[in-house]
């Protein structure tokens, strides 16, 4: 069972990977057809940021007509076959944790190479959720899918631990409602910092910036609706952390004695927590610049990726389970 | 708290008389202090001012850790000493920021409050001259009761509803503002509840070695280290009594621990006496306090017969070294071994004192270092005997785990021999003098806490969490209806019956008002149509008109 998970994960790996790349050709192909449609602009096209967006009007070497019809319908193939892998791929992800459960017989949540395996997997679940309701999003799966790839491929790489049962000090009901808390809302912030990341690139575009990170925003969504979903996203998760965090404390009352002892692992969870209440507090302040507050949202997973990565590889506390040693 | 930018201009001062400039500067320094920009610095400031706390050893948790950086960093410790770095929770500007964060936030939701519980208690304003101007806006067929019918539906969806005259104004939502609010002052409650646990709690660790001769007893002397608040006496202590019953532990194959549960018979005038059991995750909850199994180990019994034919037994726990062997080190200390019983006389240079590594699970063969399993497969012991002084009635204070090395090294104390024991064996030293190796017993190490703020602390967390809902998931949204007579013109189906003209305002960040909108106003015309009518009117536009000044 357990090497079943071992190889469903590289497997999954696999196909986040060819989603990635189907991603890409979409992102390449929806390229030609934004030339093809500076020199012929039509209808249909998505016009006004891109058409005016000082694309060189070169001259197609095909009918203007033929190109962008045909080059069209391949980016549409390459998108779909893009999402059908990530859903592949995010179902191998599920049974490889499912079966990893039933291998341990326990909440595959036990270190740090199962949490992130399961973060990454609320985050790749609730994006195809996002997907299904506004597929116009499609093109943000290009970032998502890379950081799939990176994450995964990470968990499987560096942090990889044979199997083992859990210490008593884990062995607790309040593990499970702490930590699926926990990774639930880890992996919404995961997720919601791919449209944080776009939004930032997108309006930077939209502004007139031509530099390197703004020219790959020319493909993705418009940045009234990246910037919503960031903070749909991360509205909805808030309060999930801040749920866990509390039953991370009345745990820690429980095992530790006090509810809260200013651990690597708590203190850096209160910088998160802080730094997002300011994004939610910075969003809802008219005066506060939206790309200001969304680049809260992006620091904000930055001390979330501190939390897991950072302390645990360098920092020793009462969360090191991380079973890196 | 509230957005300077945003605050409509105060009422211009009373004509012709100078402010006072100490009262104005006061007013702007309290306005600049509640206002949001402050606020989000403050927020910010916080998380930068938490990272040292995660980067450098704390007192509060590992003061050991402490003094180790001190002898790796000699200049720079007693510089970052100096500003608090490694008390950053307690430190000034860590309190500085927090406590003008809080000042910020009463400061802020004070007035937010009055405001609040007067647009709870005021009806919701009269409708705007032209509906078509807000956000959404629709026209249909009136339902046959009027203005009064139109309320009915509205209330039914627990609108807030006021009619004047032809006219029906409503809102909902104000469940946002209670949250945010709610959220808040839980925030305060949470920082009242911490400080409660700080000022009168108090808590104490130590060992505890199994069986009744090693009961100990809840008073300050009993702790090897005990914290007790501000306000807390070493009287306050809740007097009551604990004994090691037995503890039982389980291991893996691997040497993982499994299981652990420590029984413990408790006593005393504070408390009834019974037998409780509490393991790592439920500790044992006595009236005043609650007790909590931190760590084990072993205690080898070595009993020491002198020249003199007397014996003295030592159960001193032996401490763990960290390794899932459980290889443990520890003291057995004889001094006032080789009195002469006849004379009473003390012999301060035939003390006795063993150091020595017990070793649960020793390897087949030598080094005996390390232990290979946690529980007793091949138990060992160690030892290495000393005679001498050891410097225990210098009245200097020394760790009971650890030989002095001071005496060692003024050669006062020296080494007589080393030799290794299974249980129940004896070694006879040079001067005829024996050592044996009983056995052991379990000890436990305990933290024994009292924390009267976590009551509070967990019902405001829980206040903070409802709050934190409603405010964010909340929507303050208008609707404002008017009934008109119907304009024979217009060749509609329901002529000769009246129109309403419905108009709508989110007061928050509401994406899907549009469709709430519709679906409300097609429900109140009775029109099912009419929901894509005025579904398609104006879409899009929803994020017009949404102007929120607060959070």
């Amino acid at each position: 069972m357990s090497a079943l998970s071992d190889n469903l994960v590289t497997f999954a790996i696999l196909a986040y990977l060819v989603a990635m790349i189907s991603h890409a050709v979409e992102y390449a192909l929806g390229n030609t057809r934004a030339r093809v449609a500076a020199a012929v602009p039509t209808r249909e096209l998505v016009g006004a940021g891109v058409g005016g967006g000082g694309v060189p009007a070169s001259p197609a070497p095909v009918s203007p007509s033929a190109v962008p019809g045909r080059s069209a319908r391949r980016a549409r193939i390459a998108g779909l076959v893009a999402v059908g892998a990530t859903a592949l791929a995010a179902a191998l992800h599920l049974g490889a944790l499912v079966t990893h459960g039933i291998a341990a017989d326990r909440m595959p949540w036990g270190n740090m190479y199962e949490f992130v395996l399961t973060v990454t997997f609320v985050g790749v679940a609730a994006w195809l959720v996002v997907l299904w309701r506004r597929p116009s999003l499609r093109k943000l799966g290009l970032f998502l899918t890379l950081v799939m790839v990176l994450l995964v491929a990470t968990a499987e790489l560096v942090l990889y631990v044979p199997i083992v049962p859990l210490v008593p000090a884990l062995n607790s009901y309040w593990f499970v409602i702490h930590v699926s808390t926990i990774v639930f809302a880890s992996g919404i912030f995961l997720l919601g910092v791919v449209p944080a990341v776009g939004y930032l690139m997108r309006a930077g575009y939209e502004q007139g910036k031509r530099s390197f990170p703004y020219t790959l925003a020319k493909r993705l969504p418009g940045a009234a609706g990246l910037e919503r979903l960031t903070f749909a996203l991360h509205a909805f998760a808030f309060p999930i952390f801040t749920f866990a965090v509390i039953a991370g404390a009345i745990w820690a009352e429980a095992a530790w004695g006090r509810p809260w002892g200013w651990d690597p692992k708590e203190t850096w969870a209160f910088i998160s927590w802080v730094v997002y209440a300011g994004y939610l507090h910075a969003r809802a302040t008219p005066s506060v610049k939206r790309n200001v507050a969304t680049w809260l949202a992006v620091l904000g997973f930055l001390t979330m990726l501190m939390n897991l990565f950072g302390v645990n590889i360098f920092f020793t506390g009462l969360h090191s389970y991380g079973g890196l040693d | 708290m509230t957005v300077v930018d945003d605050r409509p201009e105060t009422a211009a001062p009373a004509p012709r008389r100078r402010p006072n400039r100490l009262l104005a500067l006061l007013r702007n320094s309290w306005r600049q202090l509640t206002s949001m920009r402050t606020a989000l610095i403050l927020l910010f400031l916080l998380a930068v001012a938490a990272i040292p706390g995660s980067v450098l050893p704390q007192r509060g948790i590992s003061p050991e850790k402490v003094n180790e950086y001190f002898t790796d960093h000699p200049d720079l410790a007693p510089r970052l000493d100096r500003i608090g770095a490694f008390e950053v929770f307690g430190s000034v500007w860590f309190s500085a920021i927090y406590l003008l964060l809080f000042t910020s936030l009463i400061g802020c939701i004070t007035p937010r409050l009055r405001d609040h519980v007067r647009a709870l208690r005021s009806r919701p304003p009269a409708a705007p001259k032209r509906l078509q101007r807000l956000p959404q806006h629709a026209v249909l067929p009136a339902p046959a009761g009027g203005a009064a019918a139109i309320a009915e539906v509205l209330r039914r969806r627990r609108w807030r509803v006021e009619v004047r005259g032809d006219e029906v104004s409503a809102e909902k939502g104000y469940l946002k503002e209670t949250g945010n609010l709610l959220f808040h002052t839980s925030l305060i409650a949470v920082l009242i509840g911490v400080a409660l646990g700080s000022w009168y709690g108090w808590s104490g660790n130590r060992l505890l070695v199994a069986g009744a001769d090693n009961a100990f007893c809840n008073t300050r002397q009993q702790y090897a280290e005990a914290k007790l608040g501000p306000r807390v006496d070493s009287e306050d202590l809740p007097r009551f009594c604990l004994r090691l019953d037995d503890f039982e532990a389980r291991f893996l194959a691997s040497g993982q621990p499994e299981f652990f549960n420590a029984r413990v018979t408790v006593d005393g005038p504070d408390e009834p006496t019974r037998s409780g059991n509490f393991s790592v995750n439920s500790p044992l909850r006595l009236g005043g306090a609650s007790v909590y199994l931190l760590g084990h180990g072993y205690a080898p019994v070595i009993r020491y017969t002198d020249r003199f034919g007397r014996s003295q037994v030592s159960d001193e726990p032996f401490l763990t070294t960290g390794d899932s062997g459980l290889t443990s080190e520890g003291l057995a200390a004889f001094p006032d071994a080789n009195v002469d019983p006849r004379t009473g006389r003390r012999a301060p240079d035939e003390q006795m004192a063993f150091t020595g590594i017990y070793l649960p699970t020793a390897p087949q063969q030598a080094p005996f270092a390390r232990s290979e399993y946690p529980t007793e497969r091949n138990p060992a012991l160690n030892l290495v005997a000393y005679r001498g002084n050891l410097g225990l009635d210098a009245g200097i204070p020394g760790s009971v785990y650890q030989l002095d090395q001071r005496q060692v090294r003024a050669g006062k104390v020296k080494e007589v021999g080393t030799k290794l024991l299974r249980k129940g064996e004896s070694w006879t030293l040079d001067d005829g003098t024996k050592v044996e190796f009983l056995g052991t017993e379990r000890y436990v190490t305990l933290s024994v806490r009292h924390d009267p703020g976590s009551t509070m602390l967990l019902i405001s967390c829980g206040f903070l969490l409802v709050g934190l809902m409603g405010s964010l998931f909340g929507r303050r949204r208008r609707v404002f209806f008017r009934v008109m007579p119907a304009d024979p013109a217009d060749g509609s189906p329901t002529a000769g019956s009246s129109l309403m003209e419905a108009g709508g305002l989110p007061r928050t960040d509401y994406p899907g008002f549009a469709d709430e909108f519709a679906q409300l106003v097609a429900a109140i015309s009775g029109d099912e149509r009419a929901t894509e009518r005025a579904g398609t009117d104006r879409d899009g536009s929803d994020r017009t008109g949404v102007r929120e000044g607060t959070e």
